[in-house]
């Protein structure tokens, strides 16, 4: 190839510089201008995305205000679930998704945790930990009304009734894989430096896991968990054949219990108005305790980063 | 040196990365209460050797050590050997202050309670004491419940040496310790490396040459796995025997 031919005109030829370098900065206009259409096209292309996204997510929280907020009353947190016509509230349903995803998350977090430390700080060798894992994201991902089936078969069907044990057990299967994975990740995330450091003063491993490496991941550990809760106080499908329902007030764990999900479910379909207000009220209720839980482990991330 | 100053005995290691030759045929002899210093090349495998002696690379899958490093004539490479109690014995800092997150207090206490059940008096002296040692305790006397995260690079560092002093190892290990550190915080680690070999056999790893002549007793040079040369430090840096050697110090190298 011939380089002489690449060389400017403008170049003087008895620049002393290699060929094609002129040593100053040159731009060819045309170059440029297309680069801006092209960054100003999918700057444009990225925006609009963003706001077809948006504007659903805000239409959907704007009916819930909408229709939910004119249901909202102290009746709602203190009278149970009324017949057609009656007046009544959502009390019963409120304290049944509580109960039942209070004991969902202490029955799966203990599991989730000591698994995903399993995975992270005893797994390295050998088969179990890869075949877990890959298990794990098969859990993680599957829909929540096998789930349902499952406990239904294995527990609902073995004692004869539905109860709220069988809820809470359904969702603290769902609890479990959500926090395997944030603990895993969570957990090494801490820089082997600290374990080593650790190890080095003779410490066995289950010192260096529990008072070390634990203890660094514990506000991401504890952000994994609050986003489970989240995932779980949402859920209708497993609780449809174990929970099942229940119009009166239960605290009886043994015993058929409401919960909101369901209840937004059963009311929704009804033909009665106030049932409908009802329904709006509870699924308010249910979304914005699962913007201001992840909102709080939004908060709780962002804390661990500033620390490190 | 006469035979019953030798701390550790290193005849004949090798070790593997997996299939990776990285440490071949070492033999050599560190003095009790002396600081021996390794230099050469990044890659060299001076930092293997020291991580042989606490048995540090066991926390990785496929690493092997071959050969017989004795302790005090034991052989801690035997497959009896507790691998706690022997790091209880032999004490590391790394390149990195490594704070765990928990108080400054509690950071020294960590080490001395998994071996000895000390009073809280106890405790308390034996914290002071550590931290004296590591030069740390007029700066943080005030503040022993705060995290051990709240201070500097360097006051982290010798809270790490306080660390590993506290539990009263007979050997210390450093891996490149002022290497993340300043001018001042590296003079002051090498001050208490001076005074911390009155009781302590000390092995250092350190990429400075300048810093290995300043504060050890023997130097080795080690190059692509192999011992090069090893021997008193004024003799290696002012008549090495080799030419390997006086290439890397003087710079014609590496």
């Amino acid at each position: 190839m011939n380089d002489r031919t690449h060389i400017p005109a403008a170049i003087p030829s008895s620049s002393a510089e290699s060929p094609g370098q002129t040593g100053r900065f040159a731009m060819d206009p045309s170059i440029y201008r297309r680069r801006r259409l092209v960054n100003a096209f999918n700057m444009g292309a990225s925006m609009m995305a963003m706001v077809f996204g948006l504007f659903w997510l805000f239409w959907i929280l704007w009916t819930l205000i909408d229709q939910g907020l004119g249901g909202l009353s102290l009746d709602v947190f203190s009278r149970s679930t009324p017949p057609p016509g009656s007046v009544g509230g959502l009390a019963n349903a409120i304290y049944g998704s509580l109960l039942m995803t209070l004991f969902g998350t202490l029955i799966g977090t203990p599991i989730g945790i000591l698994a995903g430390v399993y995975l992270a700080e005893f797994g390295q060798r050998g088969w179990l930990a890869p075949a877990t894992r890959f298990i794990n994201d098969i859990l993680l991902s599957a829909p929540s009304i096998v789930i349902g089936l499952f406990i239904y078969e294995m527990y609902v069907v073995s004692v004869g009734h539905f109860s709220g044990w069988a809820g809470a057990l359904a969702l603290s299967i769902l609890v479990i894989p959500v926090v395997v994975r944030t603990t895993e990740n969570m957990l090494r995330l801490v820089p082997g430096s600290l374990r080593e450091a650790a190890a080095a003063l003779g410490a066995p491993q289950w010192k260096v896991t529990l008072y070390v490496t634990l203890r660094s991941a514990k506000a991401g550990v504890l952000t994994g968990i609050l986003l489970a809760v989240a995932r779980i106080s949402g859920e209708t499908a497993p609780l449809l054949f174990t929970a099942l329902n229940n119009q009166f007030w239960n605290s009886n764990m043994n015993q058929p219990m409401a919960n909101l999900p369901i209840v937004i479910f059963q009311f929704a379909m009804s033909p009665y108005a106030d049932w409908h207000t009802l329904a709006w009220a509870g699924s308010l209720l249910i979304t914005f305790s699962v913007l201001a839980l992840n909102i709080i482990a939004r908060w709780m991330g962002s804390q661990k980063t500033q620390s490190h | 040196m006469a035979e019953n100053n030798i701390k550790l005995q290193v005849k004949n290691l090798n070790f593997y990365y997996g299939k990776f030759h990285a440490l071949k045929g070492i033999n050599l002899d560190i003095a009790s209460r002396k600081v021996t210093a390794f230099i050469g090349p990044s890659g060299c495998g001076k930092s293997t050797l020291l991580r042989t002696f606490n048995r540090m690379f066991q926390l990785y899958p496929g690493l092997n050590a071959e050969g017989e490093i004795l302790l005090d004539g034991h052989n801690i490479l035997g497959r009896d050997v507790d691998i706690n109690l022997l790091r209880a014995k032999v004490g590391m800092v790394f390149q990195k202050p490594t704070p765990f997150p928990m108080s400054i207090y509690d950071n020294i206490t960590f080490g001395v309670k998994l071996y000895e059940k000390l009073s809280k008096a106890e405790m308390d002296d034996r914290v002071e004491w550590a931290l004296r040692k590591a030069a740390l305790w007029n700066e943080v006397k005030d503040k022993l419940k705060q995290s051990g995260n709240s201070l500097s690079g360097g006051q982290q560092q010798r809270l790490c040496i306080a660390r590993a002093v506290a539990s009263r190892p007979e050997v210390l290990l450093l891996d490149e310790p002022t290497s993340a550190l300043d001018p001042i915080s590296t003079a002051h680690i090498e001050e208490l490396i001076h005074e911390l070999k009155e009781d302590y056999t000390i092995a250092i790893v350190t990429h400075n040459m300048q810093q290995a002549a300043r504060v050890s007793d023997y130097t080795a040079y080690m190059y692509l796995g192999e011992m090069v040369e090893f021997g008193d430090t004024d003799a290696i840096f002012t008549t090495p025997k080799k030419k390997a050697t006086e290439d890397y110090i003087t710079g014609k190298f590496g």
